[in-house]
């Protein structure tokens, strides 16, 4: 079985529990202001960590500004002007397009 | 012992249908990303087979794009696997707001968590009595699981189709897909400053780290802060 499918499965059985603990764990276990916060924080630290490294690390290692930025710069524009999640992923991808056919 | 799910008899028909339509909303509107998601990982490298068994068996649309994103940049399956884990946490919270609401046991509990996702746990929680929570959970979750399912086919289906997709940008769709998915989070100044410390922390160790581990580590800043940040600082007031 190759890492990808491997990768598939142990995010699928994982995501899947975690679901499923929710809601069999007592709650007074887990509903602790401490817990909640983190648990509020972290898609945020971890999306916005997706959203760096995806957007200026390059393969070799290194940071580099090409289209994906001006792509992520033309999404944010496009998230001020409440647009929809499909016109803000597919405008982000074409202006990066166009750039690159310059 | 609760009802069998989709007989709740307690709720009158007109405000029935409501709750069926608004279900019904939110699962358009989100299986509509659902193309993004399928044409994104195609791009990164995943079969159309295995986009598809993302979706059916992980069912959770930030991991998904988590894992998808890590191994566009060049990271380890398995460190994405692990961000989506980490990303998957909050549905364990979900499910313990939403127990004592769906009140369900047995094979009930079994199948109905893989439905606990963001949008229906929002759709639930809006009513607080037991019959109206498990209609808006029951049926936003599945119009959200067949729509999101059949929608990332077809992307996986057309991003397969179209070829190199650095041609067409998909490569960039993957940042502004994680940036559309924080963007309704940024609501406090915390989670602001939360948002720029992690992304800065996972800039400085890209060069010290193998792909997919960065994003890992940042994982340190929304943990130190949650633990540590004034109880004042996590607000909903908007700081401005």
């Amino acid at each position: 079985m190759s890492g990808l499918w491997v990768a598939v499965l142990v995010a699928a059985g994982g995501c899947y529990l975690l679901k499923l603990a929710g809601l069999s764990v007592p709650s007074h276990l887990l509903e602790q202001p401490r817990v909640e916060r983190v648990a509020a924080l972290l898609p945020v630290g971890l999306l916005a960590a997706l959203v760096a490294v995806q957007v200026v690390a390059t393969s070799d290692g290194g940071l580099a500004l090409d289209a994906r930025a001006l792509g992520l710069l033309v999404a944010a524009g496009l998230l001020l002007l409440r647009a929809p999640f499909l016109v803000v992923v597919f405008g982000a991808a074409l202006v990066a397009a166009l750039v690159r056919l310059l | 012992m609760s009802e069998a799910p989709g007989a709740d008899l307690g709720v009158p028909p007109r405000e029935r249908r409501a709750i069926l339509r608004d279900g019904l909303g939110v699962g358009i509107a989100t299986g509509a990303y659902g193309v993004s998601f399928g044409a994104v990982s195609v791009a990164a490298g995943l079969s159309v087979a295995q986009t598809c068994a993302l979706s059916l068996l992980v069912f959770t649309g930030a991991s998904q794009f988590a894992l998808v994103g890590v191994v566009a940049s060049g990271g380890a399956p398995l460190a994405g696997a692990a961000t989506a884990l980490l990303l998957g946490t909050r549905n364990a919270l979900y499910g313990l707001r939403l127990a004592p609401l769906l009140g369900w046991r047995g094979w009930r509990r079994v199948v109905g968590a893989q439905l606990v996702i963001d949008e229906s746990t929002a759709m639930a929680s809006v009513h607080d009595d037991g019959p109206r929570a498990r209609l808006g959970f029951l049926s936003t979750g599945l119009a959200v699981f067949v729509l999101w399912n059949a929608m990332t086919l077809v992307g996986a289906l057309a991003g397969e189709a179209l070829g190199d997709p650095r041609t067409y940008g998909l490569d960039a769709a993957v940042g502004a897909a994680f940036l559309g998915l924080l963007w309704p989070r940024l609501d406090t100044l915390l989670a602001r400053l939360v948002a720029l410390g992690a992304a800065a922390v996972a800039l400085g160790v890209v060069p010290l780290t193998p792909a997919g581990a960065p994003v890992l580590v940042a994982a340190v800043v929304p943990v130190l802060a949650g633990l540590l940040a004034p109880r004042a600082a996590v607000g909903r007031e908007e700081p401005t």
